[in-house]
């Protein structure tokens, strides 16, 4: 039962562990927390997952 | 219905506003991650009529933009217009041989052949990776000392591609009126054959990119901008496009295009609708 668990507890900034009221519509969607401003990013929409979002690489950009 | 697939990597603010804009517009669209995809000599792996490329990669999208030309799926930008784009030794080649105008520039490959370049522009020059974004590593040298020290750690990097040197004059950036402390240059929206928006950059530092810190602020389409922007973004093969440009005292020069623009700090000025416009347009090449 810890699966269901996992999936209706409220959703924490991995950093400061602050409560993210969110709905994201895409995988991978990019967040700033608003308790500690770390850039979070969806690793999965079912379940809800986040993690600190990756650094920059190098070829990255517009 | 037309089916549109976005490839992307992160859903930073534009993928949410594209999503968003093509459910506004009743169209029907799969957004890809990247980190999914699994590519085929064979077509099957993007089932759309067309694609909008907007990984945050250069190089995967790039690589993307391969397949979806040889599986004749209309893509958004094309690969050879991404491939222009993305290489900024080649976007100004191109813009060079299209007329437009474009600053002085040269590449090298060595410490002493871009000193000895550096000379021929003279100082202050512009130091930039030939391939990058974000004004990464973007340095502006005020004398060869200054740009000794530059080279001699760019050519310690290991890619062999940031030995490119690509070195440009520094254009001094004419900037609005009354605000002598703020540097601006232009960015340009292009979507097809219209010049959607534009805006001006603002900062107090000579690099202006909104992701560095500038400030937009809405600058007028102009019947002279729109012809430059339409020449410019020609020159690299047309699609959506988000053109650099300075304005000096003897006109605007276009330095930079690049071809999965960020526009989120453009909308609300502007006002236009640029995800909007940009699923128009992704509909209008679709295969039909
Ligand atoms: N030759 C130059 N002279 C003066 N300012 C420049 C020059 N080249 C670039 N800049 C400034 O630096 C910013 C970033 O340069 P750009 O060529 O657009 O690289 P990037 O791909 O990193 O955005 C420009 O928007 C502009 O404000
Ligand atoms: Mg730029
Ligand atoms: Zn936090």
């Amino acid at each position: 039962m810890s699966q269901t668990i996992l999936e209706t507890a409220p959703l924490e900034c991995p950093e400061c562990a602050a409560r993210l009221a969110i709905t994201p519509t895409l995988a991978g969607e990019v967040l700033d927390c608003r308790g500690c401003g770390a850039e979070l990013e969806v690793v999965s929409l079912t379940p809800l997952l986040v993690q600190l979002a990756p650094h920059a690489e190098e070829d990255w950009g517009e | 219905m037309t089916h549109i697939g976005m490839v992307y990597s992160r859903g930073r603010v534009e993928e949410k506003m594209l999503q968003e804009a093509a459910q506004r517009q009743g169209v029907q669209f799969t957004a890809v991650q990247d980190d999914t995809l699994i590519l085929d000599l064979d077509p099957g792996a993007l089932p759309f009529d067309a694609v909008l490329e907007r990984s945050v990669s250069t190089t995967r999208g790039l690589y993307v933009l391969k397949f979806c030309g040889a599986h004749g799926i209309p893509a958004i930008n094309r690969h050879a217009v991404a491939a222009a784009c993305a290489d900024k030794t080649e976007t100004s080649l191109k813009l060079r041989r299209a007329g437009v105008p474009t600053p002085r520039t040269k590449v090298a490959f060595e410490q002493e052949s871009a000193l000895a370049a550096l000379d021929q522009l003279g100082y202050p020059a512009v130091i930039k990776p030939t391939t990058g974004s974000w004004a990464r590593m973007v340095a502006r040298v005020d004398s060869r000392r200054e740009a000794e020290q530059i080279l001699e750690h760019r050519s310690e990097l290991p890619n062999p591609v940031q030995q490119v040197y690509y070195l440009q004059e520094y254009v001094n950036k004419l900037g609005a009126a009354g605000e002598p402390t703020l540097h601006r240059d232009l960015r340009a929206f292009v979507v097809g054959d219209e010049t959607i928006a534009a805006i001006w950059r603002n900062s107090p530092h000579w690099i202006t990119n909104t992701a560095r810190g500038g400030k937009a602020s809405v600058c007028p389409v102009t019947p002279e901008l729109h012809d430059l922007c339409q020449r410019a973004a020609a020159a690299v093969g047309g699609g959506v496009l988000a053109l650099d440009l300075m304005e000096t005292s003897a006109g605007l020069v276009c330095h930079e295009i690049n071809h999965t623009m960020e526009f989120r700090n453009s909308v609300a000025p502007t006002g236009v609708d640029i995800p909007g416009k940009i699923i128009e347009y992704c509909v209008r090449q679709a295969k039909a």
